[in-house]
């Protein structure tokens, strides 16, 4: 049974080409344990650009989960883990626009009069989301991928609200061949993730995300696609529930078909 | 005021004011000829269901008061002793009341509209600026069920900004007690927000916007 | 005695649940979301206008002590009567006094936020006074014994029939669910009353510090008839209303407009400067302002989240707000709804007790985003839970998270964390789990997936 709807790809074999970049993947807790196929789609599409990829498995969260709790103290034991081990990395891609958030706009709020403020603040300013580090710093927005459907796009909000984040995943899905993209009323509007807030807050979550849920369907398109994985594991869940044909995929999924 | 002293203290300087001209870049504006103003405020005014009617002069401003008072079946108005408004208090066939002196509330509450004169026009937001020392009080242009302001076009001015500057100029240190600028009759969209005129205020405002005041 | 948070958390899930709520309000939000995307097309630069705001309210703010002081030495100059309050309860004394002193019976009121805050019809009828609200929603929602639904729509919830019912029960009037004739009823209600009332409580929307004057914006002009036809005129003013320059309402009124209902200026907006001048031939003989501070001060102190004093109640974070819109505004519990509710309450009622109002939130910052004086809503949500924080039991609020960290930081521990509950994850004792019924009541678990990402890195090699 898969989670976000990932078609199956066979592992790559590792290539040897070097582009130059350092660049480290940072594939946070619930991507590793319940959404490998993106983190594999993530490498698989980094190496077809021709870069040669760090990973530290012992890298296991950006902390994100302590510190919208308001236990700053916990969150920072675990980034300052991360600071330090991620100190000579040129580039940090993540996948999600929530934990990219949290590393590079909040790791300097976070360390703010600490001593390693200035370390963090660095480290931060080299972690990218996925799609905007391929459209926006590498300058690539033809991947060669192939994915013949049709899609709707959903916003994640960190990504959109706080790094910025519109046109890149948007400029990439563009450039995907045969793939329609249908823009869904309110693509902006929050999915009721909210990390612990969708528990916190059941109802409130659900709400919102059926509403999501159905002013994507409107569209008619196929698959929610989403640069986060946290909003697409919230509509993800709610669609199965109702044994909803709408099915969801991450971007980096979709940009590693061929 | 100790505790908002004490509040403040340990915080740095906080960040400049803008100057006016920064500020008025970002606002809508309006090139200040007549004929520009003039458009504007009608366009402002059609989509605000405020009704203009441009009369060329005193006599023509008088023959239309005495059409809109027939149409709407005026059985008594309130004037006061404008400039532009006691000009054309004889247009009315029906008893008048006026209220620059102490007047009864009771008696103003029975008039089927309230005549004024105004202290501008403001073209950019089709507004109708009024002050209780020079259009007659604070109750004439919102108890009657029927506003009817007298101008002529000297009064368009370009936007909100330059509104405010002119009451200072013209009151300085002496601001009337009451200023108020009256942008279409009276609203509300309190139900289902479906818009409903007339709500406490005039259900229906007219200008008279006369051309040549002399 | 139930918490605020146990209410919340029970009234919000009602209302959350009623489908029928939810469409009315979505139409409700989409009319406001097109009208204000016009009303925002109008100005030159809508980004550079919300920047001069945030810099004015960011200067007055910081100078407030100032700036109160211009304003009371000019409006005192008038002859108007400054009154200051430290609290509601000296506030609601002030009012109870003034009245008392002028012999007045009826009161009429305009909206007046602070009003609610400091519960002063309660106050007042408790005294033998009568209080009637004049402006439509909120003459409404007083005839229904409720609070007001949203700042600016009192009776966003009601439906047509809803209020017919109303005034036909509380009125007597032939029933009708027109809201022309609706309205026209409330006005021939309130006409009686606003020439019988001897004292007009009213609001403001701005006090300007320059020329001592108060400034209201409507569209009804029941606040312009509260301020015209009673001798006595009170006015609630919150300390922080205060903006330096005339003519920094040039600005104000529109984006207020613009904000609130998406209209370029609201039908009337008014300066009051005091007391019937010697010259004048009409206005209140008296009059008052109470000057509130009910914890703003707090605030105020509070470097961090000080602007959200700059907030001039416009509404728009809560007709954006996805919380607020699925929730409506009487989950709150609180005078102050929305975003900007949930960032003012815990300093007005209390950290502890109402923190959870910064937790319901996803914080995805479309309030901060439509703010028009750039209120930083979103992270003040984030930096209460910080706070709320180090006045809860650490028991309680950091040992999850303190053994969330222990285990992130020890990727032995995580993985085999990972592993063992993908052995268990579909034994019903486990997914059946209380623990998991909040996200499992509407949604599927996902899946611990048979080989996690580590465990391909590591094997290819």
């Amino acid at each position: 049974m898969k989670s976000t709807g990932f078609i199956a790809t066979p592992g790559y074999p590792k290539r040897e080409v070097n582009r130059g970049m350092n660049i480290t993947v940072f594939v946070p807790c619930y991507v590793d344990a319940c959404y490998p196929g993106v983190g594999i789609a993530m490498v698989g599409l980094l190496e077809r650009l021709g870069h040669d990829l760090k990973f530290h498995p012992e890298l296991t969260c950006c902390g994100q989960p302590a510190f919208n709790a308001g236990c700053w103290d916990e969150a920072r034991k675990v980034a300052a883990r991360n600071v330090d081990v991620l100190t000579d990395a040129e580039a940090v891609v993540v996948p999600s626009g929530s934990c990219a958030a949290m590393m590079r706009k909040f790791y300097p709020e976070l360390f703010h009069g600490h001593p390693q403020e200035s370390e963090a603040s660095a480290v931060a300013g080299r972690c990218h989301e996925l799609s905007s580090f391929i459209a926006d710093t590498l300058g690539i927005t033809d991947v060669g991928a192939s994915f013949p459907h049709r899609v709707t796009f959903h916003d994640g909000c960190h990504g959109m609200r706080e790094l910025g984040i519109k046109t890149a995943p948007r400029k990439l899905l563009a450039d995907v061949k045969g793939l329609e993209l249908i823009e869904m009323e309110d693509s902006n509007v929050c999915c009721g993730f909210g990390g612990t807030f969708a528990v916190k807050f059941p109802s409130i979550s659900t709400a919102m995300g059926e509403t999501k849920i159905g002013t994507a369907s409107e569209t008619g398109a196929e698959y929610i696609v989403s640069n986060d994985v946290s909003c697409l594991m919230h509509i993800g869940g709610l669609l199965k529930r109702r044994n909803d044909p709408l099915k969801t995929i991450h971007l980096a999924e979709v940009l590693v078909q061929t | 005021m100790a505790r908002i002293r004490e509040a403040l203290a340990p915080s740095g300087p906080p960040p400049k004011l803008p100057d006016q001209e920064t500020v008025n870049a970002a606002l809508p504006s309006v090139k200040p000829d007549i004929a520009s103003m003039r458009e504007e405020f009608i366009n402002q005014s059609n989509q605000l269901r405020t009704e203009v009617r441009v009369c060329s002069d005193f006599s023509e401003a008088s023959g239309a008061l005495r059409e809109i008072a027939v149409e709407g079946g005026w059985g008594r108005v309130a004037l006061h002793r404008g400039p532009s408004v006691s000009r054309l208090s004889d247009a009315f066939s029906c008893p008048v009341m006026w209220t620059d002196k102490d007047y009864e509330k009771s008696e103003l509450e029975k008039c089927d509209a309230g005549v004024t004169e105004c202290d501008a026009l403001v073209a950019s937001t089709g507004s109708i600026l009024i002050t209780s020392r020079s259009c007659g009080g604070r109750a004439l242009s919102v108890l009657p069920p029927h506003h009817v302001v007298v101008a002529d076009a000297g009064k368009l001015i370009p936007d909100l900004s330059t509104a405010f500057v002119n009451l200072k100029k013209t009151y300085g240190a002496d601001m009337p007690g009451f200023i108020s600028f009256i942008t279409g009759p009276s609203r509300t969209g309190d139900i289902e927000r479906i818009l409903v005129l007339g709500a406490h205020g005039p259900r229906r405002l007219t200008v008279l916007l006369i051309e040549d005041s002399l | 005695m139930t918490s605020p948070a146990d209410k919340f958390t029970e009234k919000s899930t009602v209302v959350a649940e009623n489908l029928d709520h939810r469409a009315r309000i979505r139409d409700a939000m989409k009319k406001y979301e097109g009208t204000r995307g016009d009303g925002v097309q109008r100005f030159n630069d809508w980004e550079a206008a919300r920047d001069s705001a945030s810099r004015i309210k960011g200067n007055v703010i910081g100078r407030l002590n100032h700036y109160l002081e211009q304003f009371v030495d000019r409006i005192e100059a008038r002859g108007a009567r400054v009154h200051w309050a430290e609290d509601s309860a000296e506030a609601r004394r002030h009012v109870l006094d003034i009245l008392g002193r002028a012999g007045a019976r009826r009161v009429i009121k305009s909206k007046v936020m602070t009003g609610e805050e400091i519960s002063i019809n309660h106050a007042l009828e408790k005294a033998g006074y009568e209080v009637v609200e004049s402006d439509l929603g909120e003459f409404i929602v007083q005839l229904r014994r409720e609070d007001p639904y949203h700042f600016v729509f009192p009776a966003m919830h009601l439906s047509r029939g809803e209020i017919g019912d109303l005034f036909t029960k509380e009125l007597n009037t032939p029933h009708s669910s027109e809201p022309e004739e609706l309205t026209m009823v409330a006005r021939r209600e309130l006409r009686k009353r606003f020439m019988e009332a001897d004292a007009g409580i009213c609001g403001a929307n701005f006090a300007v510090a320059e020329t001592g004057m108060i400034s209201i914006t409507e569209n009804e002009g029941n606040a312009r008839l509260t301020c015209a036809m009673p001798r006595i005129q009170i006015a609630l003013v919150g300390i922080e209303k205060v903006i330096p320059r005339l003519e920094d309402l040039a600005l104000f009124l529109p984006m207020l407009a613009t904000s609130g209902t998406g209209q370029a200026l609201t039908c009337y907006n008014s300066l009051y400067g005091g007391p019937r001048l010697q010259d004048e031939v009409d206005g209140p003989e008296e009059f008052h302002i109470v000057l509130l501070d009910n914890r703003r001060t707090v605030v105020l102190a509070d470097e961090e989240q000080r602007d959200s004093l700059h907030c001039i109640r416009c509404g728009a974070c809560l007709n954006v707000c996805p919380i607020y819109r699925n929730i409506g505004g009487h989950s709150y519990g609180a005078t102050y709804q929305g975003p900007i509710g949930s960032v003012l309450t815990p300093y007005f009622k209390g950290l502890r007790a109402w923190s959870h109002l910064a937790h319901a939130s996803s914080l995805c910052g479309a309030c901060t985003e439509i703010c028009p004086v750039k209120i930083d809503l979103h992270h003040h949500l984030l930096q209460t839970r910080r706070n709320a924080v180090s006045v809860q039991p650490a028991r309680k609020a950091r040992w999850p998270y303190a053994c969330f960290a222990f285990m992130m930081n020890r990727p032995r521990i995580y993985g085999f964390a990972v592993r063992v509950m993908r052995r268990l994850q579909h034994w019903p004792v486990v997914s059946g789990r209380k623990l998991l019924r909040p996200w499992t009541k509407s949604r599927e678990l996902p899946e611990i997936a048979p080989r996690s990402f580590r465990d391909w890195w590591k094997e290819r090699g």
